[in-house]
Parts: structure tokens; C-alpha cells; sequence
């Protein structure tokens, strides 16, 4: 449904997407994964024929976005980081407005803007204007401006950001609901929401994808190694940290062994596993032998920081600027 | 065609439900108001004095009062022109709108075109105003209606031209009053650049004063359609919607 081949975008001074190829198979939901600046925007941008590329190929349900645009933008409904939304008009007849600008008319133009507003809970505000919409609701009327015209492929860039958190579980059933008739892509720097609405993802970061892969095979390498949190103090008198962290990196399955903290006594450690072990029955064991307290012992989350370093520093030299 | 007028109604709705449009027309409708009380007020003193003195036939209203009503309106023009499309493509580029419109199934002419003509709408529903004064002169005399409706071809053909430029200044920038202030400025200097004509008769000063906006208006006021005025305004409308798409092209490229 979606082909990207050595898509290439320069500016002046830096590239922003930097040969990046990948496909997307129709009815999948794909999620593009990346930090701030990765390029992510500028990528969706390019499919949608917002700009044109630099260098490279992009093709959506089989129309080059160069050589046939209106075809292309006929065929996709695009939400943009910030909703595009005119603040004086009433969501209704917004929606009206958008449904006239993708080419539908008469019965089935009020037909659609009726179904895209229930379809994205909307309907209650449909005389409302848009200026006094909360967050939740602009965001869902964004959506609904862009399914009206019953595109094929959907790109949303961060669709659930500045969300509360009920509102992100409602907008997120809202595009998993939206699969299977429409080609989704995604864009978002949560790690969660990609495991929870995507299928595949693509990960992409300084303008180059760095991974791609479905989502499970992609978290259970990511969650494959993991970090703990331990917080030791001294039964009695002082802690010797370098001690504690000597006898912590002893453990077997331990890659790496961090001091954090280490104030009034307590030392506070993070120790990373090896691939696939799991050490914390072993940690909790050696400091407990060794005469120390275990105030504490919990899994850190791994951060998407942690996993870009992870996937970037395996085939390049992670850069500061991601 | 649907889209075009879909982007012109929203346009539309956006000027009259924002104050722009009513201060407008308010300040439109005070200031021609007040010259129209003068010039009639002038009119009536001067064909008393005539009459009193015998002399000469009647005198004319279109070239006493329409006339100078017409020349003011198309200077005034000048002022309300900036206000009128500053906005255009400025807040839809702020506000994000924008990526809207360049991902519609829609061509950069087309929103072009939109977006001026609603530009254009709003300023004759500005110029409607003192239209009101001059048909009160038809239920007391009988002025020349001919002349009248030139000079009103006249006065669109002017805003049209520099409603273009305007398109053109604000679709550069993502800052309203940036877009405002320098179409202002483009505005005033087209007006004033005619006064070289007074004292300069060089080969450039004739080049400098052809630009002039206001010269080319005079004929019209007159009633005269002078083929190369009309070519001077539809050419400018052609350069400013024409810089317009190559501005939008530029954005693309860019953004």
C-alpha cells in the first residue's frame, strides 16, 4: 500500500531524512517510532505531498507522490501534529468544509460528516465551536477531518500528544478500530503506545531507520535485558559503596553495574542484565550475604533513550544531536 | 470548482465572524460618509453661487461629487487593503491550516485563486458602503450612471491589483502584522510614486510614475476604460497571484 524507497530530504544545513526505505502492506497498522527531529514529520510530510523529496521514491496505493499528487492525496487522510483547525468555525460545519476540500458532495458529504463525527465521538459538540473545544475533543475532531473522504491510508503524526490519559486509551481504540479498512501509520516517541495499537514498527532516528521489525519480535529483544534499581544501606555503620558495587558485579548475568546515589548511608545502584537472564533473585541474595540491607529492588522501565542507544550504537556511533 | 468555493464561503464566514469586517466597514462608511457630506455640501454651495449669478448651464454631479468621491475611495482603498488579506495565508501558516490545505486534493492555483477572491468579495463588500451615499444622489438628480459604474470597474480592477500583492506579502510570512505592515508600505509607495511625474519628465521618471496605481485609476474615474490601464491592473493581478504560487512553491521546498 506503501512503498518508500531511498527517500532522501536536505535543507540548507542538514538532512532530515537520509535514504530510508520501507513498505507498509494494506490494512496494517505501522508505527514510526523516534525521538524529536528523527525525521518522522518530514517523512509523513513527504507522503502526503506536503513536500516533495530530495532524493528517492514514494509511492502510496500505487501512485507516486511526484508524478500523480492528487491522486495520492485523494487516497490519504492526514492529521497533522497540530490539528488542523479553524478556530471561529463550528465543528459540523468544519467537517462540512473539509469533506467539500477532499471532492465529496451533496448526500454523501452529509452522510460522511454525520458518520466520521459518531465515529469519532463528536457528535455532542457538533454545534459547539472549535475555539472552545478541550484538547480531547480537537484532537478527536482532527481525526474525524481526516477519515472523512474514507481514505485508504491513514497517517496521523503523534496523535495522542497533550492528551490526558483517558483520553489517550479512547483515541487509541479509536485508530485500532480505524484498522483493517484503512492503512494506518503512526507516528509517536511512546514506546507503550506502539506496543499497544501497532502491528509493525519502524524506528527511525537521525533520518535513518534502524529498525524494523513487528512489535513483538521488537520488545522481547528490547525487553530481553533488564535494568534493576537496588538501594543498599549498611546494617550498621558506614557503607562502603565501591565494596557493594565490587560484590553486586560478581553476580552472575550482570553486564553492568552503575552507582547512582549515595547519600546518608545508602548507596543507590542500577545493574543491567545480561540478554535474557534475569538476576534479581541472585542480587537480592549476594547483598543480603554479604551483611548489607536491601531497602530496595525494582525492574526499571526501559526508556526509549535506553533503546535508541541500544539499537543506535550497535551500527553507528550514537550521535548527541538525536 | 466545489473546492474553490468550499475554501471562498469559509474565508467569507471568517471575516464577518471576527471583528475585521465590521471595523472595516464601519471606518470605510464613517470616513467616505464624511467626504461624501462635503463634497455634496460643497456641490450645493457652488451651483447656488452659479445660479444666482446666471451664468452657465447646470452643473454636473458626476464630475463634482461622484468623480471626487470616487478618487478618495480609491485612495482610502489603500488603507483597508493590508487589513483585508494580511490574514489570508499568515494565520493559516501559524496555526498549522495550512498543511491542511497543501494535503487536500487541491492545487496550489486553486487555493491561490480561493483565497484572493474572497479577498476581493470582502473589499467590494467594503466599497458597497459608499456606494449607499452616491445612489441617494439618484433620488434627488439625475447623475450619469455610465461613468459612475466605470468608475466602480475601476476601483475593483485597483483593489484587485493590489489584493494580489497582498496575497503574494502574506503568503511569505507566518506573522499577520508582518504581512500587513509591508503590504502597507507596497500600497503607499504605488500611490505616491506618480508625484515624480510634477517636476521629473526623464525616460525614468516616466517608468517610475506608469507604476503609480492611483494615475491609472483617473481614467476610470473620468468613465473612461483606457485599454492600458485595464492591461496595467490585470497585469499586476497576473505578477502578484503569479509570485503567490511561486512563493507556495517555495514553501513546499522549504518547510
Amino acid at each position: 500500500m506503501i512503498k518508500v524507497e531511498g527517500l532522501s530530504k536536505r535543507y540548507a544545513r542538514h538532512v532530515a531524512v537520509d535514504n530510508i526505505s520501507f513498505e507498509v502492506e494494506k490494512g496494517k497498522i505501522v508505527g514510526f517510532l523516534g525521538p524529536n527531529g528523527a525525521g518522522k514529520t518530514t517523512t509523513m510530510r513527504i507522503l502526503t505531498c506536503f513536500m516533495p523529496p530530495s532524493e528517492g521514491f514514494a509511492e502510496v496505493a500505487g501512485f507516486n507522490v511526484m508524478d500523480a499528487p492528487m491522486e495520492v492525496k485523494r487516497r490519504i487522510g492526514y492529521l497533522p501534529e497540530t490539528p488542523p483547525l479553524y478556530p471561529e468555525m463550528e465543528v459540523g460545519e468544519y467537517l462540512t468544509f473539509v469533506g467539500k476540500l477532499k471532492g465529496l458532495s451533496g448526500t454523501d458529504l452529509a452522510k460522511r460528516a454525520e458518520e466520521v463525527a459518531e465515529r469519532c465521538n463528536v457528535a455532542d459538540v457538533r454545534n459547539k465551536l472549535i475555539s472552545k473545544l478541550s484538547k480531547g475533543y480537537r484532537q478527536r475532531v482532527g481525526l474525524a477531518q481526516a477519515i472523512i473522504h474514507n481514505p485508504e491510508v491513514l497517517i496521523l503524526d503523534e496523535p495522542t500528544s497533550g492528551l490526558d490519559p483517558k483520553q489517550i486509551i479512547e483515541t487509541r481504540d479509536l485508530i485500532k478500530s480505524l484498522a483493517g479498512d484503512h492503512t494506518i501509520i503512526l507516528s509517536t516517541h511512546i514506546l507503550p503506545e506502539v506496543e499497544q495499537t501497532c502491528e509493525s514498527v519502524i524506528i527511525i532516528a537521525n533520518g535513518k531507520v534502524v529498525a524494523r521489525d513487528s512489535v513483538e519480535n521488537l520488545t522481547s529483544r528490547l525487553r530481553g535485558a533488564e535494568t534493576v534499581a537496588v538501594e543498599v544501606e549498611p546494617r550498621s555503620g558506614e557503607l562502603d559503596s565501591g565494596a557493594v558495587q565490587a560484590k553486586l558485579e560478581q553476580v552472575s548475568g550482570v553486564s553492568r553495574v552503575v552507582l547512582k546515589d549515595s547519600k546518608t548511608g545508602r548507596s543507590y545502584f542500577e545493574v543491567e542484565s545480561l540478554q535474557g537472564r534475569s538476576v534479581r533473585a541472585e542480587l537480592a541474595r549476594a547483598v543480603i550475604e554479604s551483611g548489607w540491607n536491601l531497602n530496595e529492588l525494582r525492574g526499571v522501565n526501559v526508556s526509549l533513550e535506553d533503546i535508541f542507544l541500544q539499537l543506535t550504537s550497535a551500527d553507528q556511533p550514537s550521535k548527541g544531536d538525536a | 470548482m466545489n473546492n474553490i468555493l468550499a475554501i471562498i464561503q469559509r474565508e467569507m464566514n471568517s471575516y464577518f465572524r471576527s471583528p475585521i469586517a465590521y471595523g472595516l466597514m464601519a471606518f470605510f462608511g464613517l470616513i467616505t460618509g464624511w467626504f461624501f457630506y462635503v463634497a455634496v455640501a460643497f456641490f450645493m454651495q457652488a451651483s447656488m453661487r452659479s445660479a444666482m449669478q446666471g451664468g452657465g448651464g447646470p452643473m454636473s454631479v458626476n464630475e463634482y461629487v461622484i468623480r471626487p468621491m470616487l478618487m478618495n475611495v480609491s485612495v482610502i482603498g489603500l488603507f483597508i487593503i493590508p487589513m483585508i488579506t494580511m490574514r489570508l495565508f499568515a494565520e493559516e501558516k501559524r496555526s498549522g491550516t495550512i498543511e491542511l490545505l497543501l494535503t487536500s486534493p487541491i492545487t496550489d492555483i486553486q487555493i491561490i485563486l480561493a483565497k484572493w477572491i474572497s479577498a476581493l468579495l470582502m473589499y467590494c463588500a467594503v466599497l458597497a458602503l459608499p456606494l449607499i451615499n452616491i445612489l441617494v444622489l439618484f433620488a434627488f438628480g439625475k447623475p450619469d450612471w455610465k461613468p459612475m459604474l466605470i468608475g466602480i470597474l475601476g476601483l475593483v480592477l485597483q483593489g484587485g491589483a493590489l489584493l494580489a500583492i497582498g496575497t503574494f506579502i502574506s503568503n511569505t510570512t507566518k506573522n499577520q502584522i508582518v504581512a500587513g505592515v509591508s503590504t502597507f508600505a507596497i500600497c503607499l509607495l504605488l500611490w505616491v510614486l506618480d508625484w515624480v511625474s510634477s517636476f521629473e519628465s526623464a525616460a525614468w521618471a516616466k517608468v517610475v510614475s506608469y507604476m503609480s496605481v492611483v494615475a491609472h485609476f483617473e481614467p476610470f474615474s473620468k468613465g473612461v476604460v483606457d485599454t492600458k490601464d485595464a492591461i496595467f491592473y490585470l497585469s499586476l493581478i497576473f505578477l502578484g497571484l503569479f509570485l503567490t504560487a511561486r512563493s507556495m512553491e517555495s514553501l513546499r521546498w522549504r518547510s
